[in-house]
């Protein structure tokens, strides 16, 4: 997973391929390189996922955990209608604010 | 596994392998989502407000499961945990996707006594509520049930509604180690309010653990192997969500002791022929 950031308030990581419960340790090592000071929103930018079962889910959770406990925003991106209607249906949709495009997620995050 | 654990020599056959799938898509459909939909075509719920209980089996109470909402670790009061109950059986005794057939065909058997898993005619399947009637310290039985959100054929995860005794979900998993086959059963949790975070912390805890425990042995004893259950537990959050201490409106413990208080009235109106039953039992 790369990670890039556009702004010093915002970092994005871009995942790719699989997200499951055998990723946690790719998952929790792109968070810690995006989790720079003075980061205070991570931007999840799933348009290169190309599946994710509930093992993944509950690693996003995870992570939206450990950002909350940093003061951390979670936002997302890229996701696939398919996609949403998981965040949906598991609601991880009131915790994490889902956006069409990278511009629209950084402007939510107040880094455009 | 991960996008960056690729070699070069497995990209390009995967762009390759994307090249020959482009050529018999629609337009505007990317080789990821076409793979993406075939795996996933089966595997997850749709997308619901609110659960619906199909059929009511005989001797099930539906007092807190329809029209709920689910309810993940987001939306849960109490510490957030992660259990982990973990079996090993020996590989040439079953393989992990045989397991998990079982497993799913079988489920409520490997359930401790006292509780009763009602099971969806249709199986363990994604998208299914079951219904379950559960005991608890002090013989007091609790009504509740869950959603198969997701089922493959290695794992599937029930989700839980609101008023369950806690907000989130239990993977089920197999998979092959070492020569063994792992049994694998996951919590991730909070406790749904303040009273059932109260209960967790009082024994509740402990009886969970010793149910799932109870439940892992019975799967392994029925493979014909004794073996101790591997128990790992990990606080994810130490920190309880106050604002979701409201979540006891649809405590589960609260309205199924209320039913059970009312079950003489019920009965007695019944009798008298004034009306029908006040819940939606069918027993």
């Amino acid at each position: 997973m790369e990670v890039r950031q556009p702004s010093e308030s915002a970092s994005i990581i871009d995942i790719a391929g699989d997200v499951t419960s055998a990723s946690e340790d790719v998952l929790m090592n792109a968070y810690g390189r995006a989790s720079g000071a003075g980061v205070t929103s991570l931007v999840l930018n799933f348009g290169g996922l190309d599946y994710m079962n509930s093992g993944g889910i509950g690693l996003l959770v995870t992570l939206l955990v450990r950002a909350q406990r940093q003061r951390q925003r979670i936002l997302a991106f890229g996701l696939s209608d398919h996609y949403r209607q998981i965040f949906e249906l598991t609601r991880l949709d009131d915790a994490v604010g889902i956006h069409d495009t990278e511009h629209e997620a950084l402007a939510a995050a107040g880094a455009n | 596994m991960s996008a960056e654990g690729r070699t070069e020599a497995e990209a390009t056959a995967r762009a390759d392998a994307d090249e020959e799938i482009r050529e018999e898509l629609p337009s505007g459909v990317s080789p990821g989502e076409a793979r993406e939909g075939a795996r996933d075509a089966t595997s997850w719920a749709k997308n619901v407000s609110t659960l619906e209980v199909a059929d009511v089996p005989e001797g099930a109470v539906n007092i807190n499961v329809e029209g709920k909402r689910l309810a993940s670790p987001i939306q849960g009061f109490g510490k957030m945990w992660q259990k982990t109950y973990r079996v090993r059986i020996p590989g040439e005794r079953v393989s992990p996707t045989d397991l998990i057939a079982l497993w799913k065909e079988r489920f409520p058997e490997f359930w401790p006594e006292g509780n009763r898993f009602h099971a969806p005619l249709t199986g363990i399947s994604p998208g299914e509520v079951a219904l379950i009637n559960a005991a608890l310290p002090g013989g007091m039985k609790l009504s509740t049930g869950v959603m198969v959100l997701y089922a493959d054929e290695e794992s599937f995860t029930l989700m839980t509604p609101q008023g369950h005794m806690f907000a989130g979900w239990i993977t089920f998993s197999s998979i092959a180690r070492e020569g063994d086959t792992v049994a694998q059963a996951q919590v991730l949790m909070r406790a749904s309010d303040p009273i059932f975070e109260l209960g967790l912390a009082l024994g509740g805890h402990r009886q969970e653990d010793r149910f799932w425990e109870q439940t892992l042995t019975a799967l392994a004893a029925h493979y014909g192997h004794e073996v101790e259950v591997d128990t790992q537990v990990v606080c994810v959050d130490r920190k309880r969500q106050w604002r979701r201490a409201s979540n006891v409106w649809h405590s589960s413990a609260i309205r199924s002791t209320m039913y059970t208080a009312g079950a003489p009235l019920r009965w007695l109106r019944q009798k008298l022929g004034r009306g029908s039953a006040g819940g939606k039992s069918t027993a």
